[in-house]
């Protein structure tokens, strides 16, 4: 399970950066979510996966007994997801605006002028 | 005592936020209230301030749950001078906006944002959890990225595409290092962390996880090679966002690099080498940057790089001299910065350009104007007795104490192309006769603006500009301030122990 | 795109759909649930009343603009981290509880109005940047 986890990750971080590295504003965006995905596997498999014992304490006990998952990795993603559930809705906005404005998808075309602005 | 006041400053600013969403296009009623609650914030920032200073660091827990379960909020002296200076800036900002930002930008909620921004740096600077620290930068840059968009013009859609890129990655490398972290120690409060790091054998894995912490915040503070999204996207949009923009936000991303590198991952020669190399390349680069450009807004945002890395560089050199300079630079930076902006706007404002082949004549047409721009001005230069003269004596002294010349030599080098920068600013623009241009029919002059809203317009910039003053004539109590800082960051363990309450 | 199948099973859902929101913001704190979820799925609910329909009617349906609920969902939350410190003089966001449960709801306590501030946000949020995504072609 670790290794197979380990390789997702690298192949999301490698399709992400190269999504990123091409021209498109579509892509940058498809790109930074894949990378943020990656991250958020990365948290999970660094916070160690712990098989059928999830952190919650049964009524009858005061404390844990035997192994249990670690809530934090859990509560850290959860909050990253939020996060760029966030982020990646305004990249859409934004990246249609600008498509409206600019007319195009080039990140090319989009270098500024200096002499013909104010 | 101290422990009851540290969230002041953060709740002010949500609380004033939330009031500015209710009175939703109602513009008038929310600049009053932007404005009165960005001077009580200060208040409650001085209050928070004053406290620290005489009764010692304090640590609060959020929810009550025990140090290194919970989320830790912790006002050191660092912490507190900086929500005190992001309250002063704040409120320049604020009343500095009521008069410029108009239209349609007020009417899609920039004031709101703006304090939504205010409490995010606040929270930033006093949050004692790194992870904690993750989500206050989110709440930053995602209000930044709507006010750096807001109105939708097309120069500004160009610059916000770079500054939303490159953030975004940023923040996405900060969330690596922190699984990294998390994964390492299987804890993310600070104070709890500082202790493990030290005492990990397998060094190669914490200097991965330390330089992604660098990269990270590097391309937030704008350091040599990171920084090449803040000249395109800084001048774009209006002057109020750009002066919050250059006086706070690269600061954060200096603040957490001092804090993660003095906390944390601390004095090692590795880490200190990297630290000055980009330091120096930083100075070096953005010195050059501004030398050939024409816009003056592109010529501060320039600078604003050139200045990281006096900060940088202090931060590498690690001794109390040089860290004390660094701390005063840092707050003679955020409100020298802010107002430079301010003085770029208020320019635009008279003169309808920000171009130096189209200005000249300042001095001539408006000489008391220009005598108050020529404050912030002369205080960024660093001419004696003004606020930028002090720290850069504490640094050079810090690099000649660690036999370090090449540093010594760079921050010689760092002042002289700020100096050749501002006489050209200052001869181009207020000395040299007015060149002939056409007066734009659609544009609203400042000659034209009412009373009222020139007062508007001058008061934050003076407001400002007294401050520096203070900074630059009341040097000694700085200093005192600058060292106490220098010395709770070379020594760790007070932090350690307040919040971890051992 | 216009279906009256669609249309149809949609006047049914919306009120499943938000009941059984509400039920996921109830069952929250102890097990998996919360403000979050629930306010995502009540945002579904309405997104798919738009896709049968159209924004128009979404939004007639609704009633206020979904932008309102955004400050009132953070005045509850920020009001509910203020509850503790105000009654008990406990630090900021400290959970606290009434003694009793009660019926169909369980334990009230001030996590309980934070999460219901988090439900008005989120769907606030959610609901505006698709309305001005559908609205904006």
């Amino acid at each position: 399970m670790q290794v197979l986890l380990a390789i997702t990750i690298g192949l999301l971080y490698a399709a992400g950066i190269y999504m990123i590295l091409r021209r498109s504003l579509v892509k940058l965006i498809i790109g930074l979510i894949l990378l943020g995905n990656g991250v958020n596997l990365l948290i999970f498999l660094l916070g160690r996966i712990t098989k059928g014992n999830p952190p919650i304490i049964d009524e009858s006990m005061k404390a844990f007994e035997g192994a249990y998952a670690d809530p934090v990795p859990q509560a850290l993603i959860l909050t990253a997801i939020v996060i760029s559930f966030g982020l990646q809705s305004f990249a859409i906005v934004l990246i249609k605006r600008v498509y409206k404005v600019v007319k195009t998808d080039d990140m090319d075309e989009l270098s500024i002028n200096e002499d013909d602005q104010r | 005592m101290t422990e009851q006041i540290i969230l002041l400053p953060i709740l002010t600013q949500a609380v004033i936020a939330v009031v500015l969403l209710f009175c939703w296009g109602r513009i008038r009623v929310q600049q009053i209230i932007s404005i009165a609650g960005s001077a009580l914030n200060v208040i409650f920032a001085a209050w928070l301030f004053s406290s620290v200073w005489q009764n010692g660091m304090a640590s609060v827990q959020s929810g009550n749950w025990e140090a290194p379960f919970g989320i830790t909020f912790v006002a050191d002296t660092l912490s507190a001078t900086l929500v005190l200076l992001t309250a002063i800036s704040g409120l320049a900002v604020s009343i500095y906006s009521t008069a410029t930002i108009v239209g349609v930008r007020l009417k899609f909620g920039f004031l709101p944002i703006l304090h939504f921004l205010l409490m995010g740096l606040c929270g930033a600077f006093l949050t004692g959890d790194i992870f904690n620290l993750y989500v206050w930068f989110e709440i930053i840059i995602i209000s930044s990225f709507v006010l750096i968009t807001l109105g939708s013009e097309k120069h500004q859609l160009e610059g916000a595409v770079k500054y939303f890129a490159l953030n975004m990655l940023a923040s996405i490398i900060f969330l690596t290092a922190l699984g990294i972290l998390y994964g390492l120690f299987g804890t993310l409060n600070m104070a709890d962390l500082a202790g493990r790091i030290a005492a990990v054998e397998n060094r190669s894995l914490v200097y991965v996880c330390a330089l992604f912490f660098f990269v990270g915040f590097g391309i937030k503070s704008a350091v040599f090679p990171l920084y090449f999204w803040l000249p395109d996207s800084y001048h774009t949009p209006p002057t109020a966002v750009s002066a919050i923009f250059s006086g706070l936000l690269t600061k954060v991303g200096v603040y957490a690099l001092i804090r993660v590198f003095t906390l944390l991952f601390t004095d090692d020669v590795f880490i200190d080498t990297v630290l000055l190399g980009v330091g120096v390349l930083t100075i070096f680069s953005g010195g050059i940057g501004a030398l050939v450009q024409t816009n003056i807004r592109k010529i501060f945002s320039y600078l604003i790089i050139c200045h990281i890395g006096f900060m940088i560089a202090g931060l590498g050199l690690f001794n109390e001299l040089a860290l004390a300079g660094m701390m005063f630079y840092l707050i003679h930076d955020i409100l020298v910065k802010t107002n430079l902006f301010f003085v770029a706007g208020l320019i635009y404002k008279i003169k309808g350009s920000n171009d130096m082949r189209k200005l000249g004549g300042m001095y001539k047409t408006h000489p008391m104007v220009s005598l108050l721009l020529a404050i912030p001005l002369f205080s960024l230069v660093g001419i004696p007795p003004l606020s930028g003269f002090w720290p850069k004596i504490s640094l050079i002294l810090g690099a000649v104490e660690a036999g370090n010349y090449i540093v010594t030599g760079m921050l010689l080098f760092g002042s002289f192309i700020t100096l050749l920068i501002i006489a050209r600013v200052w001869a181009k623009v207020f000395w040299k006769p007015q060149v002939e241009t056409k007066k734009r029919p659609d544009f609203v002059y400042f000659s034209a603006f009412s009373k009222g809203r020139k007062f508007m317009i001058l008061l934050p910039v003076a407001m400002l500009a007294v401050v520096t003053i203070y900074v630059g004539f009341g040097a000694e109590h700085l200093n005192t301030l600058a060292e106490r800082v220098a010395t709770e960051l070379l020594d760790t363990k007070p932090y350690i122990q307040n919040v971890l309450g051992k | 795109m216009k279906s009256s199948i669609l249309q149809t099973a949609t006047n049914y859902l919306l009120p499943l759909l938000l009941l059984f929101s509400v039920f996921i913001l109830l069952r929250g704190h102890y097990l998996p649930g919360g403000g979050f979820v629930g306010g995502l799925i009540a945002a579904t609910a309405f997104v798919l009343h738009m896709f049968a329909h159209s924004v128009r009617h979404t939004r007639k349906l609704l009633r206020i603009h979904p932008g309102y609920l955004m400050p009132i969902g953070l005045s509850l939350a920020i009001l509910s981290g203020f509850a503790p410190k105000i009654i008990s003089g406990l630090p900021f966001l400290t959970g606290i509880w009434f003694p009793e449960p009660i019926p169909v709801i369980g334990m009230i306590g001030s996590a309980l109005f934070f999460d219901t501030g988090v439900y008005l946000v989120v769907v606030g949020v959610s609901l505006t940047i698709l309305f001005t995504i559908s609205e904006g072609t």
